[in-house]
């Protein structure tokens, strides 16, 4: 069944639509993830333009970690100084990725960084996750304990000035790497169209020792609150949000997320981060293709003043 | 001075070939509305060459029906290989082009007339002008010019360039119908339709009528809205968000 999408101009299947947030929100409910970094390239890989893509998918996964932060909210699980902490770097970060995203579109070269942006962090991040699981995984395989104490709890991060106790998550860290995740994570946002759950997570685990109980509910809380904001900023200033396509996603993506929550809590947390960053991987590899491979046109097309 | 000079005499032209013969035509419907189960439309052009008084008609015609849309301004980027990457280079701009071009006619526009008459009336896709920004000369370039072939064929792969000998059926000697392809992503507008009569080789007569692409329903309710009222808009869609992100959690709640 075809649907008219209006702010995208163009029918697509409703079905179709409806399938991919589905699948995404599986995904990231099963892994406490906003799901952008797939369903971005998804719709613009079925011919939705990318500035409607970013802006509506930004609906999509407030909707899918609204569901996420409350399920956490009732557990107790979300550590909110630490969240609006990184929210307030992270305006700024978004406010400078937004200023350099229509730098970058006016010089024609939008499309290259953000393709090397997705080939460089994709890869890292999921090469980083693959080899943190594996040996995880090597290590319950060989009968040895998991390591009850996680190695390091203090790195020269904990050594930097302005210090402030975070309750929930039971930390004492200073705020100047609070505000540098914060930052980048505004700003890898605005300029890649994602909300940054799957950058978000592992930061706050490996630089911050954010304990694992309050990590995903604390990142689900700033996707929430930057990605809704990105909505209304979006609509106000690009009138980019195709709220039609935006409807079929979230309703998909918050169905896909409880059952993704469901499968999630059945498995280990080893076997879950090592598919997490299989897939993150593959994302980057299939961006690293695309930049390398002659594409099958030279030529590309882009509008300067709609009519 | 000797562009004015070339609009006043193609003007006097068509006003002297108007005289000729004259065309009647009328389209299937003169407006499309793009509502929530809009995927296209083809729309039909209907009409007869009528000989003016005292005048007879000539055995045979040629027909070209000019369609085009809303205009726009677009970019063509031409990618290059770069320490093994492919990297946006060289960019050109189209000014002002029409969003959809349809040139039909009755057979191919090389047996319709000469080259300077169809470089003249603007006749077929390779005589219609697209200014391109060049520097800061704003001008058509050459038929062959790669930019131009390139911005052509990728607008022919989104079907909205065409270009078609077949779309034009003269049902008898002076009645013809044209079929007008309108694509589900066309820009919404007013759409000219530009008709010109040939004979031996010569434009005999020349008439216009449009159409126009809006959209309806929800559909225009929703872009009336965003453009309108962008931040209530953005407030209701943010709304949406967390009231089906709430009900979710609470149907699907397990605690």
């Amino acid at each position: 069944m075809q649907i008219y999408l209006p702010i995208a101009d163009l029918p697509v299947n409703i079905f179709l639509v409806l399938g991919m947030g589905l699948a995404v929100g599986f995904i990231s409910g099963m892994f406490g993830i906003g799901g952008g970094f797939l369903m971005t390239p998804l719709l613009i890989f079925i011919g939705i333009p990318p500035a409607v893509a970013v802006a509506s998918v930004a609906s999509h996964i407030a909707a899918s970690s609204c569901t996420g932060a409350l399920t956490y909210w009732r557990r107790r699980a979300i550590d909110i100084a630490l969240a609006l902490m990184l929210l307030s770097a992270g305006i700024v970060g978004t406010a400078t990725g937004v200023w350099l995203f229509t730098m970058l579109r006016a010089l024609d070269q939008l499309d290259l960084v953000i393709g090397i942006s997705y080939v460089v962090l994709l890869t890292a991040v999921g090469g980083l996750m693959i080899n943190e699981a594996l040996r995880a995984e090597m290590r319950a395989h060989r009968g040895m304990p998991a390591t009850l104490r996680r190695p390091g709890s203090h790195n020269w991060l904990h050594g930097l000035p302005l210090k402030m106790r975070f309750k929930r998550s039971k930390i004492y860290v200073s705020a100047i790497p609070v505000w540098g995740i914060g930052f980048s994570i505004g700003f890898v946002g605005a300029i890649m169209g994602i909300g940054g759950g799957f950058l978000l997570v592992p930061m706050l685990i490996y630089f911050l020792r954010v304990p694992t109980a309050t990590v995903i509910g604390t990142s689900m809380v700033l996707t929430l609150i930057t990605m809704a904001s990105a909505t209304v900023m979006h609509a106000a200033t690009n009138h980019l949000v195709d709220a039609i396509l935006a409807l079929i996603l979230m309703v998909g993506g918050v169905i896909g997320a409880q059952f993704g929550a469901h499968t999630g809590h059945k498995m280990r947390p080893e076997r879950l981060r090592l598919m997490l960053g299989l897939l993150v991987f593959a994302v980057g590899v299939r961006f690293a293709y695309e930049l390398v491979v002659p594409p099958d046109d030279l030529y590309s097309l882009r509008l300067v003043s709609p009519p | 001075m000797i562009a004015r000079a070339a609009i006043v005499l193609a003007l006097a032209l068509t006003a002297s070939a108007a005289r000729a013969e004259r065309l009647v035509v009328s389209l299937s419907n003169a407006r499309i509305a793009v509502t929530s189960n809009y995927v296209g439309e083809d729309l039909v052009l209907f009409g007869t060459v009528q000989p003016d008084v005292g005048k007879e008609l000539k055995d045979a015609y040629d027909l070209v029906v000019t369609v085009t849309g809303p205009s726009e301004t677009l970019r063509a980027r031409r990618k290059e290989r770069v320490l093994g990457i492919f990297v946006n280079i060289d960019a050109r701009e189209f000014v002002r082009v029409p969003s959809y071009l349809a040139v039909l006619t009755d057979r191919p526009v090389a047996q319709i007339a000469g080259p300077q008459v169809l470089r003249r009336q603007q006749v077929g896709m390779d005589s219609f002008i697209l200014t391109q920004r060049v520097g800061a000369d704003f001008a058509d370039t050459v038929t062959d010019d790669p930019f131009r072939k390139a911005f052509i064929r990728l607008k022919e792969q989104q079907h909205l360039y065409s270009q078609s000998a077949t779309a034009v059926t003269f049902l008898t000697p002076t009645v013809f119908r044209a079929s007008i392809p309108v694509p589900a992503d066309a820009a919404t507008g007013r759409f000219d339709v530009d008709v010109k009569l040939f004979a031996q080789g010569a434009m005999v007569g020349r008439t216009a009528t449009s159409f126009a692409v809006t959209k309806a329903g929800v559909e225009q309710y929703v872009v009336e809205a965003s453009q309108n009222h962008g931040l209530l808009y953005g407030l209701a869609t943010m709304t949406a968000a967390l009231a089906i992100g709430w009900l979710a959690s609470v149907a699907f709640r397990r605690d």
